[in-house]
């Protein structure tokens, strides 16, 4: 039996303070995000969210086009990143040869910590210049039908953000997918193999859709982080606030909006609506995060376990 | 990981203590005079070792919110503060003019490097989002002999909270009834058409590297950066090149009303430059800090004087000599 | 990662192992023996593009990052704009300080709150705060920044190095919280039982016993989270703020590097660029070096545990 003394007992409540602190922090950033925004909540309501002008003169505030921009460039970014990323995650645990696989592993691990102003950097001088002199008359050229893919190209667009945004979680996708797949037990596949599969049916049938349930997870981890991504984003998007079909056209997200109009919004009501994209911003992420490790969770029973 | 922590505290320790006994200045604000800025802060404390000046250039709605917060000394404004934002900030804060300086528009067009003419109502239009074609016929009436291409115009604006485009939409405003109506004035609006760049640095860098656009920016971001850039037309008709000589003319027999809050743009003068304006650093009357307040006061006596003569290099017009008189007589109200 | 139990497995992989026997069926061998063909071309493909982009991506930033560096770059301070030369000593030290601070605000919390989780916490309470961490981690950075400037910044009356390292420091609890919690539960629960078979208190063996056996695994988790802070932009927009000298007092602006690439990569000037590129290549090491620490630190774990 555990001995009980004074001090132990005062060390466990000393200690509590810690992880109670986590909870109020969380409660604590809430907070405040409310109460500095309550000007915007009191005088536009839900309306806020979708309510497409934002003009600083007449002080008139909505926030549908930052929330257009973060849903079109985080969703083109997934259409892009998604298939490659869980096709490259496939190759390295079921085809590519152990030391490939364990090396090219590390390089995409490396590609995961380079922070993201340093992909803005490389956006804005190598990227961006491709996208305007190469990809977008290419696409133009031939998908110009299609309403996506029309109006004047600027190089700074929706599809360049979306473009960097696919870069920087690809190698997150990679890495979780490899991962669950190779968690998925060798015996399942070689059970298909015995019933004569072949190689791509045993993976696509059987390992594919073990594994589905964490590569959805990991695919909206993905989305949370697209969502969030402020600084890559801000340099090369345009920072205009519109909506529009095509995908050539300048934009603007939540977190761009933030880190570009934050410091300098001149007028309370300006300051409040500022806050409230952050509110918004916050709020979607906490979604988006309960929905991923819920996903994640009911793999891997609950949260002591983690996919690293 | 005790070393690390140790290593890591005192890390922050060592540098902390360096350079404690000098005072430092923060001011924040317009990216319009930073370059200047930037020169005066250098040489003045190559002259004046004890007091460093840390400015900010994150745009003059930054420089008027910093103040109004107090989280900064001073800061620096293109666009003068409304009377609703001086009588809703904590104490009472004064404008002093620094140096003149002309918004000029930048333009990146192949073959044509040199000479492009604009009116203002077309500028309103362009900006508008009427006018969207390089060759559209009201563009090319005002430039006879110049081969304008048949490509989209590439509109730049600022993103930023920002002077340039409070002097920019205020000139905008007094010769276009539309862009008044639509749009109006302000250190940011909403832009009915465009890309944002951050700064008169991301202007200028946008308008580098985007072949077609157009966009408007301190005459010494166009300079440095080498941006070719129009002649506007003035009140009396006739097309000025922006320079020094014709910014200095929009002040000419402009009157100075005793705050210095005074818009220079679309002036009558017939050689003046007609998108000038000056830009102010903003201070409190009453400075809390005393060694502050004498540093920032000795700064800004320095600056308007012995300070002006590195204006001209950078392309910033010298403030008019009545005007330096009056910001004398009013530094000696300021309080610390 | 962990899998789902067995009974689940076994119903799913009846339904699985169904539709395969009947797929196979359906097309004929020749087809299947494409399909078996052509995806591993397609896989294969994905993987070589990836690769393609991330190391174009990464070969770029090394040549332009090692090609712009010189001396004066660590040690000069920028010079007035436009002007050629000068460096980003002071960002660089002022990023070290950030660090400094956010280790001060992000330890004893994480620590804290991981140690409490693992030895004290009952299990609806611990997994109530995991779960926040998780929730903690996914949001995004700039709302951080936002939430120092409401509480530190304008308090304090001044953008300050403290409101940034708080910044920092808040992002870093999440993480470090879910590291240390998971090598502290790895430490043999043998090690806590000779120790309180000996009579000593329950804290005593958890801070003389417990912690320092993990204390290896600790320290990689702390050097992740420093890693993943340490280029981090948007948090440090309006709390930082930044600083064109030495910082002397940790109550007034400071400058830090990935705020210094961001304001120079946008400007128009082609020597900041220069450095801009400098910084990011600069930042990159930083990054990576960390993150080898860290890695060193979990070998030598490996080689203690492999001994015994």
């Amino acid at each position: 039996m555990i001995r009980r003394d004074t001090s132990d007992i005062v060390f466990r409540r000393v200690l509590a303070v810690f992880p109670i602190s986590i909870l109020m922090l969380v409660a604590g950033i809430f907070f405040q995000l409310v109460s500095a925004s309550h000007l915007t909540l009191n005088k536009f309501g839900f309306g806020f969210l979708f309510h497409s002008t934002w003009d600083p003169v007449a002080e008139n505030f909505g926030a549908l086009p930052f929330i257009f921009g973060t849903c079109v460039t985080s969703f083109v970014a997934l259409l892009l990143a998604v298939p490659v990323g869980v096709g490259a995650a496939v190759y390295l645990a079921e085809y590519a040869p152990p030391k490939v696989s364990k090396t090219i592993s590390i390089l995409v691990d490396l590609l995961a910590a380079i922070p993201s102003v340093i992909y803005g950097l490389w956006g804005i001088f190598v990227l961006v210049p491709f996208m305007r002199n190469t990809v977008q008359p290419f696409l133009g050229k031939y998908l110009g039908f299609l309403p996506f893919f029309q109006g004047p190209n600027y190089g700074v667009s929706f599809l360049s953000a979306s473009v960097i945004l696919a870069i920087i979680i690809v190698p997150f996708i990679i890495s979780v997918s490899r991962e669950v797949i190779m968690a998925v037990p060798s015996v399942y596949k070689e059970s298909a193999y015995a019933l004569g599969t072949t190689r791509w049916e045993a993976i696509s049938d059987i390992v594919l859709s073990y594994g589905k349930v964490g590569i959805l997870g990991a695919v909206i981890l993905a989305l949370g982080r697209a969502i969030g991504e402020t600084m890559a984003v801000t340099m090369i998007i345009g920072n205009n606030p519109v909506i529009t079909a095509s995908l050539f056209s300048p934009g603007y997200t939540l977190a761009s909006v933030l880190a570009n109009e934050f410091a300098e919004a001149t007028t309370n009501m300006y300051l409040s609506s500022l806050i409230e994209i952050g509110l918004v911003l916050f709020l979607v992420s906490i979604v988006v995060n309960i929905l991923a490790r819920i996903l994640i969770w009911s793999v891997t029973k609950g949260p002591g376990q983690e996919i690293k | 990981m005790k070393k690390v922590l140790a290593l890591l505290v005192a890390m922050v320790v060592a540098t902390s203590m360096a350079f404690a006994d000098a005072t430092l200045i923060n001011g924040a604000g317009a990216t319009f005079p930073y370059p200047i800025y930037s020169k005066w802060f250098d040489e003045y404390a190559k002259a004046n070792p004890g007091v460093l000046f840390n400015y900010q250039s994150i745009g003059s709605g930054g420089g008027i919110k910093q103040i109004s917060a107090k989280t900064v000394d001073f800061g620096a404004t293109d666009g003068p503060m409304s009377i609703d934002q001086l009588t809703s900030a904590p104490g009472r804060i004064y404008h002093i003019p620094t140096v003149m300086g002309a918004v000029v528009i930048a333009y990146n067009l192949e073959g044509v490097t040199k000479g492009l003419k604009l009116s203002g109502d077309v500028l309103a239009d362009i900006y508008l989002g009427k006018i969207t074609q390089w060759n559209d016929p009201r563009i090319t009436e005002q430039n006879a002999g110049v081969t304008l291409p048949n490509s989209p115009i590439v509109v730049v604006h600022r993103s930023d909270g920002s002077g340039t485009s409070f002097i920019f939409t205020d000139y905008l405003s007094s010769v276009s009834g539309a862009w008044k109506g639509k749009v109006g004035k302000g250190t940011s609006v909403n832009w009915p058409v465009g890309l944002g760049g951050k700064g008169n640095e991301g202007v200028a860098g946008m308008v580098k590297q985007a072949s077609g656009s157009i966009g408007y920016v301190e005459l010494a971001y166009a300079k440095q950066n080498g941006l070719s850039y129009a002649s506007i037309k003035n009140q009396s008709g006739s097309y000025i090149e922006p320079s020094l000589a014709s910014t200095s003319k929009a002040a000419d027999g402009a009157a100075i009303p005793a705050d210095f809050r005074v818009s220079l743009v679309n002036s009558a003068n017939p050689e003046a430059y007609p998108i000038a304006s000056f830009t102010w650093l903003l201070i409190y009357k009453q400075i809390d800090d005393h060694t502050k307040g004498a540093a920032i006061v000795n700064f800004i006596k320095w600056a308007i004087t012995d300070g002006q003569k590195y204006a001209e290099d950078l392309d910033y017009a010298p403030l008019p000599s009545n005007v330096v008189e009056m910001i004398q007589k009013k530094l000696d109200q300021v309080k610390y | 990662m962990k899998l789902p139990s067995s009974s689940v497995i076994a119903s799913e992989a009846k339904q699985s192992f169904k539709d395969l026997i009947r797929s196979s069926f359906e097309q004929t061998r020749f087809q299947r023996a494409l399909w078996d063909h052509a995806m591993v071309y397609v896989l294969t493909l994905c993987a070589v593009f990836m690769l393609f982009i991330l190391f174009t991506i990464l070969i770029h930033l090394f040549i332009q990052g090692f090609t712009s560096l010189n001396l004066d770059f660590f040690t000069q301070l920028p010079k007035p704009v436009g002007e050629k030369g000068g460096g980003m000593a002071n960002a660089i030290a002022g990023t070290f300080t950030l660090l400094g601070l956010a280790v001060c605000v992000g330890v004893p919390i994480g620590l804290g709150a991981g140690v409490y989780l693992s030895e004290y916490a009952n299990q609806n309470f611990a997994q109530v705060v995991r779960f926040m961490a998780d929730v903690m981690n996914g949001i995004p950075s700039i709302v951080y920044g936002i939430f120092a400037y409401i509480v530190c910044v304008l308090p304090l009356k001044s953008f300050s190095a403290l409101s940034g390292g708080f910044a920092l420091g808040i992002m870093m609890i999440p993480m470090i919280t879910r590291t240390s919690e998971q090598f502290v539960r790895m430490v043999p629960s043998q090690l806590r039982e000779a120790g309180l078979a000996l009579g000593v208190p329950k804290w005593r063996v958890t801070v003389d016993i417990v912690i320092p056996s993990a204390l290896a695994g600790i320290t990689t988790g702390i050097m992740v989270a420093l890693a993943r802070v340490a280029g981090e932009t948007a948090p440090l927009l309006f709390t930082a703020f930044g600083n064109h000298y030495w910082q002397r007092s940790l109550t007034e602006p400071i400058a830090a590097l990935p705020l210094q690439v961001f304001t120079y990569a946008i400007a128009p000037f082609d020597d900041w660029h220069r450095q801009a590129w400098a910084g990011a290549i600069v930042l990159i090491l930083m990054v990576l070096l960390i993150n080898g620490w860290a890695q060193f630190y979990v070998m030598r774990r490996n080689r203690w545990s492999s001994g015994k």
